[in-house]
């Protein structure tokens, strides 16, 4: 029987400006790779960050290994890649290889500190996703490509076996977006690793997942991307034509 | 007067050691303080130990003892400055903005009903190194180490609540508790550098160390170390300066920190002139 990893039932999310979500359940099983998508402020993002703490959850339950979010601190089970770039400060004089060393904190316990061998996995990490050029620049001056690949490898430094990208390729052009995906899709397939990914490109992720998540502040569709594809409730919602495009696998 | 002259003093001396460790605490922790654009904290924990400088005053608590008041009620404050900011929805610098001026006003007050203002407040006014007692020192030399050894102890979660707050509490960390040793440190550094540089310029002594590190610096160690050498070296220069040329230390020292940053961002411009843009 799949291994749980990440479960909602009834789950309810709400800011001061009222309901953002409500009404979701869904389970997500080891290995599974799911695109989280729905129209701009469907609560995507809200989704994603609830699991992992980040918004407080005002309705239902979710649990992330078989623990209820809210008490949830195994961290360096989960890599997280955030939405908002913007929020590194440009003049940050951390460099890449510093950056990326941060990921393995959340296995290590207090005093945390980063030892020799972790220096050599950040390497190795870097080595891996070919950005081991960058490894003494300064993270302020990569552009947007190269952080978004810089904060993987931090997502992923520290082996987690749930990774959440949050609209990861909303900075990037269309080229550098589908390396991106195939590079997730590679982690995803080889390492084992199950991924969480929220985007607004329904067709672009269709690509590469195994299991789409429809939200519009509720849940419309969960299931596999064939079952997406012939849902009449998705057909009905964006129209065969789109539908087809969307569905259509190069 | 030669070097071996000006050492030869006591006053000097302790001067020197106590504007060293000093220097070295806040130019630490201003790295992370400018980075968080927290820098006017200083400012802020500045005007209430001004308010709690009065309260010992009027206790008849001067010198060292005066730091039995001044070191809870500045602690005590910047926490204040952080549930400001997390309970009452407002932004850092409104919270600093707040508490800055109810310390001051604290302190205007109870000189006003205790007298007027004398010599001993004056002084935090302006800060007054050289007139530093033995017994100062070692409280410094105390403190410090506490500062320091916290310091080492958090600081890749300082650094990892520096870069990214949410990224940081996604690895575990307890990014409220990291935010209060900051500014709990902050504070403890603050009440030492009163002595040093007063209140009107204290957040100079933890922001333009800082700041030059900023301009040159290409790595988070590297911007550390260069703020620490310059507030160090600063500190050192302008009491040799100061003691030659009969000028107040304490201006003297934040004038050397300002050429400093000059000189920084010159090389900067020179150096690498992508980078100045």
């Amino acid at each position: 029987m799949p291994r749980e990893i990440v479960r909602a039932e009834r789950l309810g999310v709400s800011y001061r400006v009222g309901q953002v979500l409500e009404d979701i359940s869904f389970q997500i099983e080891a290995g599974d790779y799911v695109g989280i998508v729905g129209p701009n402020g469907s609560g995507k993002s809200s989704l994603v960050r609830a699991l992992i703490g980040l918004c407080t959850i005002c309705d239902g339950s979710a649990s992330l290994f078989g623990v209820p979010c809210a008490r949830f601190e195994e961290w360096g089970r989960i890599g997280y890649l955030p939405q908002n770039l913007g929020l590194y400060n440009p003049i940050f004089p951390a460099t890449v290889a510093e950056t990326v060393a941060l990921g393995l904190l959340s296995r290590k316990r207090f005093p945390r500190r980063i030892t020799g061998r972790d220096r050599e996995t950040v390497e190795c990490m870097l080595e891996e996703l070919g950005i081991i050029d960058l490894k003494n620049k300064l993270i302020g001056e990569l552009s947007g490509g190269q952080q978004q690949r810089v904060l993987l490898a931090r997502a992923l430094v520290n082996e987690p076996e749930l990774l959440i990208l949050d609209e990861p390729t909303a900075a990037l052009d269309p080229e550098t977006r589908e390396r991106f995906y195939r590079l997730i899709a590679d982690i995803n397939n080889s390492r084992g690793v199950t991924v969480l990914l929220v985007t607004h490109d329904t067709g672009a992720i269709g690509q590469h997942a195994s299991k789409m998540l429809y939200l519009d502040k509720r849940l419309l569709f969960f299931g596999s991307f064939d079952q997406f594809c012939r849902s009449p409730e998705m057909s009905e919602l964006f129209g065969e034509h789109s539908q087809h495009l969307m569905c259509h696998r190069h | 007067m030669d070097l071996m002259e000006i050492l030869s003093y006591g006053f000097i001396q302790r001067a020197l050691v106590a504007g060293t460790l000093i220097a070295l605490l806040c130019s630490v922790l201003g790295v992370f303080l400018v980075l968080r654009r927290m820098s006017l904290i200083g400012d802020g924990l500045a005007h209430v130990t001004f308010g709690s400088a009065a309260i010992a005053l009027a206790l008849k608590l001067y010198s060292a003892s005066a730091l039995l008041v001044s070191l809870p009620v500045v602690l005590l404050s910047s926490l204040g400055i952080l549930k400001l900011t997390e309970k009452a929805r407002l932004s850092g610098d409104t919270a600093i903005g707040i508490v800055s001026a109810v310390g001051i006003s604290a302190g205007i007050i109870l000189a006003s009903v205790g007298g007027g203002y004398n010599v001993d407040l004056l002084s935090y006014l302006f800060g007054n190194i050289l007139s530093i007692t033995t017994e100062e020192v070692f409280i410094a030399a105390g403190l410090f180490c506490i500062v320091m050894i916290l310091l080492l102890l958090f600081y890749q979660e300082l650094l990892a609540v520096t870069l990214s707050e949410e990224l940081a509490r996604v690895s575990g960390i307890r990014t409220n508790l990291i935010s209060a040793v900051l500014v709990l440190l902050t504070a403890l550094s603050v009440v030492l550098a009163m002595k040093l540089v007063g209140i009107m310029l204290i957040s100079s002594l933890l922001i333009l160390p800082a700041a030059s590190a900023l301009q040159l610096a290409r790595s988070f160690k590297a911007c550390v170390c260069m703020s620490a050498v310059q507030g160090c070296s600063s500190v050192i220069a302008g009491i040799f300066v100061s003691f030659v040329t009969n000028l107040p230390t304490s201006a003297t020292v934040v004038l050397l920190n300002l050429a400093c940053f000059g000189c920084a961002f010159l090389a900067r411009h020179l150096l690498d002139p992508r980078r100045s843009n």
